[in-house]
């Protein structure tokens, strides 16, 4: 460092210590309380009404109708009512004109959203505002373009909707997994109850808003809030056709058990413990980019998270040390800080199991790094964490921890790579980095997983399906196949039986 | 397959270091060809997220200032003249008259034979190759397209440098790269950082332009950032400025990298300039955004990295008056240079 050095950084308030830069909350409009959104209306739950909060600063954002038995006999009969009545008989063109007046809605309250979604989960308004709502927008966009095209969906002619859906979404992407759910069951003509997570119901009840706001038919769309209590009430309820869940694998185990032999459709999107591999003739700063897109998106909080680094020997401690650097500049804190690379934990019950995981990777002996970052006295926060030296039967590198938590293990050979990627109960995602083609394409056809990307991570495209293998569960979401969850092929032999104009 | 003859480089400091003592084209290929690549789409996103970054308040304050002490303050034009030199020289000084507190930019930047009236238009203020003070930059070597023999391009630079320039501007021979003869540019480069030396041994600062724009794609930019920094170039800069595309975030933020592992490797400090196509503040202050959280914030000194714009300095001159009276005036409150 030369005197002239000395002199500006003794001088210079640090520039990377970026002043701050908060998305403003002036665009939300809160209530007090939301109540169940049930046949158009928001109406009261007869459970004992629950609190949401901000994971950030634990501080309480609005009170929360719970669902109770009733409620959701309440609901779900208003969405056999819709169903009958109404969005049965709707031609494709019609329901596709609601799902793109939704959308634009979605587009013009987008601030609205973000803002609502990084209050409630706890993610950074960067992603809510740059991924989470425009992929919803593009979602609705999406399977709006279906609605009247159904014919063409792979199913035969004149395909038929279920019925009801009973759907369940988790609290990591809360309105992109409404999104997922909703825009195909309406497009192909079904009716809707969906029940958003615990921990992050507010971006679902203006969504709700948003329903009235598009003048949606009564009944076609019903929101009720509540715990595992609720969900279970929903998708056994016996009025349902469909059941469609994302979340863990112990819930989708279970709500497989409790359908079996119902004759209720199901999909289920569960967890995930992806790897992502990264071989020596990679492009070095991309896949260093990557490999944090992958693990620290969404703090971790997402289900084909690339959480279980492969990297290939040679390569290993260049990796880590420039991963560490990289890792060394993410910014933790204020989730609506547009500046926030790293947001909250969503719940004091998720971070007691990132805790406990990451113990126990400890305790196996695996190697733990931990980004120095300053930790907000309220709120719950965990800082990027890699474990290196980290063994194939250690817990960390089997379970998902679905927090920001990296274990790095190494391989010598493709074989190898492939071996240990597959080596896993789950098979929802996988990545691989290499700047050889032949290697990726060869890679890719060995890998079980349902997603894979390559020369990048954790990108989402309504035009592609995702799903899982194995205990990541069953059922494809997205694209042409994410149809097939909500439709029922009419059969070649029998004639077409139309329930009002179909297309 | 023919084995290629040994043909033997000019033994640089850097690349002898680097590579070894019996420096030839074929170990310069080979060296260059180990490069790790660049995926496109992954550097695109990576600058397209950098420039997400929300800088306010005392950041932006802080920002602005400091753009225009980064900033080389150019005209390269058939239309230069003495007076316009002095008008640009003028416009270095006291770049905003309303307000004196307003920092002097780093360098002007001229053709060779307008150095005399820069160096005599800055006056006190001229650095005249010590560590304070303006810096006149001459652009040399059949700038921009290097089309022209060797002898000539180092008489080019020698001319300049006699007539006071601390900095010199060079073009590498992008034909010359294109068609795979990496031992060519490297050499010419070396004959050009030779003809930077002034009488008393010391050396005129060398910014080797790469012309990305005409490189074209990002694993041929990573090549001749390194080989530009292996034939001893002080800075790498993007473009001449009359190439579309000149700077862009994405190739900056690929150089960037380059200096960043020539750092890791070597421990020296390698500056980076982008140039052209750089016009408002929101812009630039991507950039540093971009330098800070790539190689640090201690780039952000004029030796370490410089922006070569002429229309930049008055948008950043419009934004610091809006920060200091809160409220927007017009281009008639800034002087045109």
């Amino acid at each position: 460092m030369t005197e002239n050095d000395k002199a500006v950084s003794a001088k210079a308030p640090s520039f990377l210590d970026y002043a701050p830069a908060p998305e403003s909350t002036s665009v939300l409009h809160l209530k007090k309380h939301y109540g169940l959104f049930i046949d158009g209306e928001f109406v009261d739950g007869r459970g004992d009404a629950f609190t949401t909060i901000s994971p950030a600063t634990e501080k309480e954002i609005a009170s929360i109708s719970n669902a109770n038995n009733a409620d959701v006999d309440a609901a779900v009969a208003a969405a056999r009512k819709a169903y009958d009545r109404t969005w049965s008989k709707l031609s494709g063109a019609d329901r596709g004109k609601y799902l793109f007046r939704i959308a634009r809605l979605v587009q013009e309250r987008a601030r609205e959203l973000a803002v609502a979604e990084s209050l409630d989960n706890g993610k950074p308004i960067k992603e809510s505002r740059d991924v989470d709502v425009p992929l919803v927008a593009a979602w609705f966009f999406y399977y709006a373009g279906w609605a009247d095209k159904l014919d063409y969906a792979g199913l035969g002619p004149n395909p038929q909707s279920l019925g009801v859906a009973a759907q369940v979404i988790p609290w990591n992407f809360p309105l992109l997994m409404l999104a997922w759910k909703i825009a195909p069951a309406l497009a192909a003509g079904n009716t809707v109850v969906i029940k958003p997570a615990e921990t992050t119901p507010l971006s679902a009840m203006i969504f709700a808003e948003i329903l009235q706001q598009a003048d949606l038919p009564k009944g076609v769309v019903n929101i009720v809030t509540g715990a595992g209590d609720t969900g279970q009430a929903l998708v056994n309820h016996p009025d349902v056709n469909k059941v469609a869940f994302t979340g863990s694998t112990g819930v989708g185990r279970a709500i497989a058990k409790s359908v079996a032999g119902t004759g209720k459709k199901v999909t289920l999107e569960l967890g995930g413990k992806a790897a992502n591999i990264v071989f020596d003739d990679a492009p070095i700063d991309q896949a260093i980019e990557g490999i944090v897109n992958g693990i620290f998106f969404n703090q971790g909080h997402v289900c084909c998270a690339g959480s279980r680094l492969l990297v290939q020997e040679n390569i290993h401690d260049e990796v880590v040390d420039r991963l560490k650097a990289r890792l060394s500049t993410l910014r933790m804190g204020d989730p609506l800080d547009k500046n926030t690379d790293i947001g909250a934990i969503n719940s004091k019950a998720q971070l007691d199991r990132i805790r406990e995981l990451s113990n126990v990777g400890e305790a196996e002996g695996a190697e733990r790094w931990t980004a120095d970052c300053a930790i907000p006295e309220n709120g719950f926060w965990f800082a990027p964490t890699i474990f290196t030296n980290v063994s194939t039967s250690s817990r960390i590198a089997r379970e998902e921890v679905f927090g920001p938590v990296l274990s790095v293990l190494t391989f010598r050979t493709p074989a190898e790579a492939i071996a240990k990627a597959n080596n896993t109960p789950y098979g929802l995602s996988a990545g691989i980095w290499s700047d050889k083609g032949s290697r990726i394409l060869a890679v890719a056809d060995k890998l079980r997983a349902g997603v894979i990307w390559a020369n990048t991570f954790n990108r989402f495209d309504p035009a592609s399906p995702f799903g899982g293998y194995k205990e990541s569960g069953y059922g494809r979401e997205g694209g042409r196949h994410g149809l097939a969850a909500y439709l029922e092929s009419a059969g070649w032999a029998a004639p077409a039986v139309t329930k009002g104009g179909k297309k | 397959m023919t084995i290629e003859k040994a043909i033997a480089l000019a033994p640089a400091e850097r690349a002898v270091n680097l590579i070894g003592s019996d420096l030839t084209e074929k170990s310069l290929k080979l060296h260059l060809e180990g490069l790790s690549g660049v995926d496109a789409v992954g550097l695109e996103q990576r600058a397209a997220g950098l420039g997400t970054r929300s800088i306010k308040t005392t950041s932006k304050a802080w920002a602005l200032d400091t753009i225009i002490k980064l900033i080389d303050l150019t005209t390269l034009e058939g239309a230069d003249t003495p007076g316009k030199v002095r008008s640009l020289a003028a416009k270095a000084m006291l770049p905003d008259p309303a307000d004196a507190l307003t920092p002097q930019v780093a360098a002007v930047c001229v053709y060779g034979d307008m150095v005399p009236y820069a160096a005599d238009a800055l006056g006190s203020a001229w650095s005249n190759g010590s560590d304070n003070g303006i810096n006149v930059a001459a652009v040399a070597t059949a700038f921009p397209s290097g089309r022209s023999s060797l002898p000539i391009k180092i008489m080019d630079t020698k001319e300049a440098v006699a007539n006071g320039a601390d900095e010199i501007d060079m073009v590498i021979d992008r034909g010359a790269f294109l068609s795979g003869k990496y031992g060519v540019v490297f050499d010419q480069i070396v004959a050009v950082k030779e003809a930077c030396r002034r009488e008393n041994g010391t050396y005129a600062h060398l910014k080797v332009i790469l012309e990305t724009g005409e490189l074209n794609t990002y694993d041929n930019v990573r090549k001749a950032s390194w080989l530009s920094i292996l034939a001893g170039g002080d800075f790498i800069k993007t473009s001449t400025g009359k190439v579309s595309p000149a700077a862009t975030l994405p190739v900056t933020l690929l150089m960037l990298e380059v200096v960043r592992d020539w750092h890791l490797l070597t421990g020296e400090k390698i500056g980076v300039k982008p140039a052209g196509g750089i016009r408002s503040s929101k812009d630039a202050i991507k950039y540093l955004v971009t330098v800070a959280e790539t190689v640090g914030e201690e780039w952000l000194q004029p030796h370490l990295f410089r922006f070569g714009a002429s229309s930049l300095l008055n948008d950043v001159l419009l934004q610091r008056q809006k920060l200091t009276t809160g409220h927007y005036s017009g281009p008639d409150y800034v002087t045109i240079d």
